[in-house]
């Protein structure tokens, strides 16, 4: 037990953490009881309502489905968000005013809507103005949205990748005689690509959280949006149904946050950049106005 | 844009601004609409969810740094569970779960208030794991020796957290503790998943009743610009204001 917040424990301080800690099992226990009671009487209990979870069917039915319609589109909106925010956080480094204002107010823009805000306008730009079939419209609404908002977060992890790599990187590189582009090229962006890695992989984590707006304002068939059938199908398990649900989100999210992290010590220790390797979190804070990478949804 | 002004026969509308009657034409889709009332609602929401997350959040940054093993496995796992759960699973299931499923109505009978605190309890349950930590991001700024001088001078781990290190921490966490704050705004549209009457739930219903589509969703971008920019500008002068150098 190190901790520079407190002591190594003597029998005394030993005698009140026990104590201590049986006050918090009493609470805790109290707040478990309660809510097993209250499950139990409105039946939620039962083995019928957990049952279909442990057949096949519950799966190739409904989750399956949904999770596939999950992960689909938030693979496509990372592919999609991905060169677009490095255009973005490349072009606010820019040399030249009028590529750097530009893409720092559009930046901006789309850092300060919700995503929400944003899915329900490409939902609807889409009804109005193209004729996509209504089947194909809410998986492209998600993405546009995901897209819109994640570029511009994604660029600003591309940016803070590139101003953390040390000055002489890029002195020493147009010394040699490199144009601008090259520099950016072959020198800062190799290096800040593996500074950004665990940022990026975390913003995964992000992109697929948000995907669950989709089925619960729009009428994105994924994961969340099978718990509703799912339950009126089994006979209103919606307890069951739901913690399922978030399980399966829990699962996929923290083996994304466990790579991520797994992936900065690695780098950290590898030092194959020379650059500040950015912390999962650590980003979006270089900005007074933004999200922090890692909330939001 | 129309030539010199021309000179209308005096009648009732001789002293009406020569703006009035365009603005009546270019705004006429807000015709009818709570714009201010909606975006209250989200202010609303945003304000007591912050002040909800900022105390349920220090309590599990408290207890994940403490010296009790039982509490910190608490914390840790509450922060990692909650963290990787959509938002939009939390405040669904607040609704569909726990109200209308286990009649948890948090002490209301009306259906817009219960939605209300549904959503504020859902936002403060969420958002406080990301208080959480970026509070103990902030612990890890205070230097070692401020915490061992505390200790030297016979301070127990309660007094050493709240007069020595949380005070500094706070200092250092203002700029995370805005993200959060500006991430929450943008979360509370997510109400609108349960009905809650937010501006994301108006622009819905507007949008599918009014042919400005363009317009319609530029007020909206502007009303939440207006909410999030000034909060970053302001907290982040007061972030540097407040910083401990070092």
């Amino acid at each position: 037990m190190t901790s520079v917040l407190y002591d190594t424990q003597g029998p005394r301080a030993k005698r009140r953490n026990i104590l201590y800690s049986a006050l918090f099992l009493v609470a805790f226990a109290a707040l478990l009881w309660w809510v097993i009671t209250s499950l139990n009487d409105k039946d939620q209990l039962a083995w019928e309502k957990w049952k279909p979870f442990v057949h096949s069917e519950a799966w190739s039915t409904y989750l399956w489905p949904g999770l596939q319609n999950t992960l689909k589109a938030a693979a496509l909106a990372m592919v999609i968000a991905l060169p677009l925010g490095a255009f973005f956080g490349i072009a606010r480094l820019s040399d030249h005013a009028w590529i750097r204002i530009p893409a720092a107010a559009i930046v901006e823009f789309f850092r300060a809507i919700p995503v929400l805000v944003l899915m329900i306008f490409a939902d609807a730009a889409y009804s109005a103005y193209t004729n996509t079939s209504s089947d194909d419209r809410p998986l492209y609404a998600v993405i546009t949205g995901l897209v819109l908002y994640n570029s511009s977060v994604l660029a600003e992890i591309v940016r803070a990748g590139i101003l953390s790599l040390p000055k002489g990187q890029s002195e020493a590189a147009m010394a040699v005689g490199l144009r601008k582009n090259q520099v950016m090229r072959f020198i800062l962006l190799p290096q800040a690509v593996t500074a950004m890695l665990p940022a990026i992989v975390s913003q995964l984590v992000v992109i697929v959280k948000d995907t669950a707006l989709g089925g619960a304002v729009l009428t994105f068939p994924e994961l969340l949006a099978s718990v509703s059938p799912m339950s009126a199908y089994y006979g209103a398990n919606t307890i069951a149904s739901f913690t399922v649900v978030a399980l399966i989100y829990i699962a996929l999210n923290f083996s994304l946050t466990s790579f991520a992290s797994w992936l900065e010590g690695r780098l950290r220790r590898g030092k194959k950049s020379t650059g500040v390797v950015l912390a999962p979190a650590a980003v979006g804070g270089t900005e007074s106005t933004g999200t922090g990478v890692g909330i939001s949804i | 844009m129309s030539g010199p002004p021309v000179r209308r026969p005096r009648g009732r509308r001789t002293r009406a601004s020569p703006h009035a009657e365009a603005r009546e034409i270019v705004f006429d889709f807000l015709q009818g609409y709570d714009l201010l009332g909606a975006f209250w609602m989200t202010v609303k929401l945003t304000v007591l969810s912050a002040v909800g997350s900022l105390i349920w959040g220090t309590m599990l940054a408290g207890m994940r740094v403490g010296p009790v093993p039982l509490m910190r496995g608490f914390g840790t796992a509450y922060v990692n569970i909650v963290r990787n759960i959509p938002l939009t699973v939390i405040i669904l299931f607040t609704s569909l779960g726990l109200d209308q499923t286990l009649r948890v109505s948090l002490g209301s009978d009306q259906v817009d208030t219960v939605n209300f605190r549904l959503a504020v309890l859902g936002l403060i349950a969420y958002t406080s794991a990301f208080v959480c930590e970026a509070l103990r991001s902030g612990i890890n700024t205070v230097p070692v020796g401020q915490a061992e001088a505390a200790r030297a001078i016979g301070l127990n781990f309660t007094q050493v957290l709240t007069l020595v290190v949380l005070p500094q921490a706070f200092r250092s966490v203002v700029g995370p503790l805005t993200n959060v704050l500006i991430a929450l705004t943008k979360n509370t549209t997510v109400a609108a998943a349960i009905g809650v009457a937010e501006a994301a739930t108006l622009m819905k219903s507007m949008i599918e009743n009014e042919a400005q589509l363009i317009a319609i969703s530029a007020v909206f971008a502007f009303g939440f610009m207006c909410l999030t920019l000034p909060t970053g500008l302001l907290l982040g002068w007061v972030g540097k204001k407040v910083a401990v150098k070092r």
